[in-house]
């Protein structure tokens, strides 16, 4: 491991990103947006006390999953992944150096969003903030672990933007936002149960209801994380055809 | 060994691509310190040969060695400079930017990045973003980026394209200094003038070498006034070859 090359591409890959003021501003206001539409549209119901936990988990984690596909997949195609796989360094260094530089936008993301569905849509939280942010941050790295992955198996950027319905909506569907997990038909569930986005959508609820026993949910949430960036690692090949 | 003195050596090297054949059979040495042009229409396999150097392309069979290693080793990564036929760099960062890291990657002098600045003569953009430059002034900065260091190998896929003569003059100059420091330099091209510059001329059409001669041999061999007249009587012979066996 070469500490410098992943702390470069970090460094490089942000920079690309502050070049672009308009993707900074969706990054970042996007998914609060939505989260305030969902508080408004059942304002009068008691369903955003329920699902507005897991919207933190949701909004991030897909956007996140789109920005980092379409970034790395550019970057395949721009012929810049082809210098870099000539130069000395690592591949898991430039995937790394990926997963930091889209860290540190998560973080700011997931904090921003974390503060509006508090304070301005009044989202009640019974346990610890610092958990639910560190947790909301966790799902969006996910999320661009998963993109990482995902560039991999595309080839165009239509391609990557249908890898979202086909490897990010089930998971949506089956994460208990439309219909509570034990409230599944037998086979959805033991299917949502192998979901990474399940258990840091379960994570979140939990903490929200001040319960704090969710070690389980993050470990697997991390696990998925970390395979998909070794995996990701391994689809990049230095001998193309 | 007379063979690990070559800068490259490659032995019966064949690719596929797509179920075609695109280099059949291909042996080549490189002397060190020369510069070697590789010339011939597009598709006709320059890139192909040029990425199989740098060990980036899947081979179907055959040996090539770069500096006494076998290409693509992990130990030729800092030793071998590539610079791509598209200019693989990012848009969206300054011309520094750029370079400073690929710089930090191959943990050389921060002082190098300047240098290579000046000897691209990119010093009045180097803090605009690419995407503002046109297409001769990136490829200048993606040839920036092969310079950085000290490589022993360069393999530059069509550096001088879209650049005006001053400048192509200038760059190849410099292309001659690093040869003369005992850099060895494959310059891929489609331009014949620039031939003349060369210490070595590969001719490569359809995937086979029709000639590996230095300037002077190969207009005497042939018989032609300048390296193109050379080269269209070489295609003619060629083909003229094909037909009688036929």
């Amino acid at each position: 491991m070469k500490p410098t090359a992943t702390l470069a591409t970090a460094a490089r890959v942000l920079r690309q990103i502050l070049h672009d003021p308009r993707t900074i501003a969706l990054l970042v206001v996007v998914p609060s947006l939505l989260i305030g539409l969902m508080a408004w549209l059942f304002d009068t119901t008691p369903v955003f006390a329920q699902v507005g936990p897991a919207m933190l988990a949701l909004f991030p984690f897909i956007v996140m999953f789109l920005v980092t596909s379409i970034s790395t997949l550019r970057e395949r195609r721009s012929g810049t992944l082809e210098r870099l796989l000539t130069l000395p360094l690592r591949r898991l260094d430039i995937i790394l150096g990926y997963a930091l530089a889209f860290g540190v936008a998560a973080i700011v993301q997931a904090g921003v969003a974390v503060g509006f569905a508090i304070y301005v849509c009044g989202l009640d939280v019974e346990g610890s903030l610092w958990l639910l942010l560190g947790v909301a941050v966790l799902d969006a790295i996910l999320g661009t672990t998963l993109g990482l992955l995902a560039s991999a198996f595309a080839r165009t950027e239509f391609q990557v933007v249908q890898f979202m319905p086909a490897l990010v909506f089930p998971q949506v569907l089956l994460g208990g936002v439309f219909l509570p997990r034990d409230q599944l038909p037998d086979v959805l569930r033991s299917i949502s149960d192998w979901l990474p986005l399940s258990h840091a959508i379960d994570a979140l609820n939990a903490i929200a209801r001040g319960t704090e026993d969710i070690g389980g949910d993050l470990l697997i949430v991390a696990a998925f994380a970390l395979g998909a960036v070794l995996l990701g690692a391994l689809t990049l090949r230095r001998r193309t055809p | 060994m007379v063979n690990s003195q070559a800068a490259v050596l490659i032995e019966d090297l064949r690719v596929r691509r797509d179920k075609h054949e695109v280099l059949h059979g291909i042996d080549l040495r490189v002397p060190p310190g020369a510069v070697v042009g590789v010339l011939g229409p597009s598709g006709g396999g320059k890139s192909t040969l040029l990425r199989a150097i740098v060990g980036v392309q899947i081979v179907q069979s055959g040996r090539v060695d770069v500096l006494g290693l076998p290409a693509g080793s992990a130990a030729l990564r800092s030793r071998v400079a590539y610079m791509t036929q598209g200019t693989s760099v990012y848009d969206d960062l300054t011309v520094r930017q750029n370079l400073a890291y690929f710089r930090a990657i191959l943990g050389v002098a921060r002082s190098e990045v300047d240098r290579v600045i000046e000897a691209t003569d990119l010093g009045d953009v180097a803090d605009s973003l690419v995407e503002t430059l046109s297409g001769g002034q990136r490829s200048r900065v993606s040839l920036a980026g092969a310079l950085l260091g000290s490589p022993e190998l360069l393999v530059l896929d069509e550096p001088t394209v879209g650049l005006d003569p001053v400048l192509r003059g200038e760059l190849w100059r410099l292309f001659r200094t690093l040869a003369a420091g005992g850099v060895t330099l494959l310059v891929s091209s489609h331009v014949m003038d620039e031939a003349a510059r060369c210490d070595r001329l590969l001719l490569l059409r359809e995937g086979e070498i029709l000639a590996d001669d230095t300037p002077a041999g190969l207009l005497e061999s042939t018989g032609g006034v300048d390296t193109e007249d050379a080269f269209l009587r070489l295609i003619e012979r060629a083909t003229t070859d094909v037909r009688g066996v036929s």
